[in-house]
């Protein structure tokens, strides 16, 4: 297995920055995810580690050694694209074992092999097939045991997952994951589904527009979002962003917006103070806050206007004015439609972010 | 409620309409093509008739017309087994120049950047435009410079030639349409540029390289102005050649022969097609999901 290390990587197509000065690194034997909206530069880092592509500027390490100009064949990585890209013409057997006869193994270790691999994904049944006649699942297996068949020093998976229906996504995506233990190999998932990346990742690179985010374990993305970005890509359902506007009043910080008010508590009060008078963006995660009957003085008294069952809980809206919030509440808590209740955030939970749209937490813990 | 409005009499009416429709379509067709299949008719018919009522219809019943097939009709003809083989030379040379040229060329337009790229497919477009006949006098210099006038290489070469651009077209077409996912995986399973072509490329557009060799086995079978006008000597006549002479040599054509040799020098198109089409329908993309 190899570590991996992409230092300032960039890629243009004419003029369009598709990955701009990307540095991240992999630990051997890693499983990290590329995350982003379609469009942000994903696939096409991931093409630039296995060859396909040249890098317009910066560098590719495996195990500290420059891969630039290696061709795809030479670097050893195993790649698994969305579409499965199965060769048509050949059978299952034939597709897993194209590697290996490239690499002109012997027949008998070739056979081996590919059952092997087969064994693994269970599907030494479908071996004289041809791709034509498999479920998007089976296709998906194939695709998988093609790239492992070789025993790769890194796995790339593009989007592995988003061809096939819920239910298999949620038992494959648990399946590569146990396979990437067992095996130990480096891996790179490539997805826009932050379920997929939050559940088998142990680090996410967060991309928009070409740029790298945030590249941290899934909870610090959860719970410390860099900016407004990974603030609004990661969660479900999605974080509450309020346009507010700081203001002092008695001596305590204010967010205030149309018909809603919110006062802070001492922690956010060093990064707030010189944005009195600015507008700022309030976060709130709707798991995070709590709905109380009761007046509660740190509350914001509101009414439901929509209330969504979702099996486990209840996503609940208000609307204050022209802010609207959505709280998820436990399925015990009884809510209606026109009742007035008292929203209360938990301290630490709340995020604000600046005019520039960093997390004024961070500046806090820069600093 | 009370009515419905499904009424049988106008459903009747509109049916009868259709049937008639349909009667006066296929009136039609038999009409318009009534044409080619009583000249083939005559072709069959004549090509075993001793004798031509006012010089073409036919009478009577005799193989006498078939024995061009072991005496040639005219001592200063060639042996007409020797024409066949020309014949086929020509057509499989004309298949192979184009059928290698053109896949390769059509790979490169179609997958790789390079520049002069956007020109050169567009004055393949122009090539294929180009009337060969107003090519006649220059290509006679040319094969005689390069001295291949009067030999069979130089006819292929020529039909090949004007073959290639829109084999070239029909060629790109089908690489287009092999997502690039397939040979980025071939590559990344370590395959060469070269053997991604050669094993997952090739197989891939088999139909397509099928149709451009059926299209040119027909021309360099059917190939007859290049011909007439750059092969004399009867050792390198093809059944075109041939033919023509029976049409032109004689005071008076000898339908007979005409029909005989005509039908013989259809048989081989027909097995040949016989044989190929199913390949032309043999598609085999499959297993290709989502793709960007």
């Amino acid at each position: 297995m190899a570590s991996l290390r992409l230092e300032g990587l960039t890629k243009r197509f004419g003029n369009v920055v598709a990955v701009n000065g990307l540095s991240l690194a992999v630990d051997d034997g890693g499983f990290i995810a590329l995350l982003g909206p379609s469009g942000c530069g994903k696939t096409t880092t991931l093409l630039m580690i296995a060859g396909i592509y040249r890098p317009t500027a910066g560098k590719i390490y495996f195990d500290d050694v420059l891969m630039n100009d290696v061709a795809p064949k030479d670097r050893y990585v195993g790649l698994v694209f969305q579409s499965y890209a199965l060769y048509p013409h050949m059978t299952v057997f034939q597709n897993i074992a194209f590697p290996l006869r490239l690499a002109k193994r012997s027949r008998e270790e070739i056979e081996r092999k590919v059952k092997e691999v087969a064994a693994l994904t269970k599907i030494e049944k479908l071996l004289a097939r041809r791709p034509g006649q498999l479920s998007g699942g089976q296709q998906q297996r194939v695709a998988l045991c093609r790239a492992l068949v070789k025993e790769p020093e890194i796995l790339l998976l593009d989007e592995p997952l988003s061809n096939l229906d819920a239910r298999l996504r949620i038992e494959t995506r648990a399946e590569i994951k146990r396979l990437q233990r067992e095996l130990g190999i480096t891996t790179i998932l490539v997805t826009h589904d932050q379920v997929e990346a939050m559940t088998m990742a142990e680090r996410i690179a967060v991309m928009h527009d070409g740029v790298l985010q945030q590249y941290d374990p899934p909870g610090v993305l959860y719970d410390r979002p860099k900016n407004l970005f990974v603030a609004s890509f990661i969660g479900d359902p999605p974080m509450n962003l309020v346009p507010v506007r700081v203001l002092e009043q008695g001596g305590r910080l204010i967010l205030s917006a149309d018909g809603f008010q919110f006062s802070l508590g001492e922690e956010l009060r060093e990064g707030l103070s010189p944005l009195v008078g600015q507008e700022v963006v309030l976060g709130l995660r709707p798991e995070d806050l709590l709905l109380s009957r009761e007046e509660r003085p740190e509350g914001i008294p509101g009414e439901v206007f929509l209330t969504e069952p979702l099996g486990g809980g209840i996503l609940v809206h208000f609307a204050f004015g022209e802010v609207k919030l959505r709280v998820l509440a436990p399925r015990e808590q009884p809510v209606e439609v026109g009742d007035r209740l008292w929203i209360v955030p938990q301290g630490e939970k709340v995020h604000v972010f600046g005019p520039d749209g960093r997390s004024l937490r961070e500046a806090d813990a820069a600093a | 409620m009370g009515t419905s409005r499904y009424r049988p009499g106008s459903l009747v009416r509109q049916q009868r309409k259709q049937k008639a429709l349909k009667a006066g379509m296929y009136t039609f067709l038999v009409l318009a093509s009534l044409p080619i299949i009583v000249g083939y008719l005559w072709l069959i018919v004549g090509a075993f008739s001793g004798n031509f009522v006012f010089g073409f219809v036919p009478q009577g019943f005799t193989l006498e017309n078939w024995s061009f097939l072991w005496k040639p009709p005219s001592p200063a003809w060639p042996n007409i087994w020797r024409t066949v083989l020309n014949t086929f030379i020509l057509a499989f040379g004309v298949t192979a120049v184009v059928v290698v040229v053109s896949t390769l060329g059509a790979y490169v337009i179609s997958r790789m950047q390079f520049p002069g790229r956007s020109l050169i497919l567009a004055s393949t477009l122009i090539l294929h435009a180009f009337p060969a006949i107003t090519l006649l006098i220059a290509l006679y210099y040319i094969l005689r410079i390069l001295g291949l006038l009067d030999t069979l290489i130089g006819v292929i070469l020529v039909r090949a030639g004007l073959m290639v651009p829109f084999s070239i077209w029909v060629m790109k077409g089908f690489f287009d349409d092999v997502p690039w996912d397939i040979e980025m995986s071939a590559l990344v399973d370590g395959a060469t540029r070269f053997q991604t072509f050669w094993r997952v490329m090739l197989p891939l557009v088999g139909p397509g390289i099928a149709a451009i060799a059926i299209f040119a086995f027909m021309s360099g079978w059917a190939e007859f102005i290049f011909l007439v006008t750059f092969v004399r000597s009867p050792d390198a006549w093809t059944l075109t050649s041939y033919i023509n002479a029976i049409i032109g040599n004689y005071r008076f054509t000898n339908y007979g022969l005409l029909a005989a040799v005509s039908l013989f020098y259809m048989v081989p198109v027909l097995l040949f097609f016989l044989f190929t089409q199913k390949f032309l329908m043999r598609v085999t993309v499959g297993g290709l999901k989502g793709g960007r």
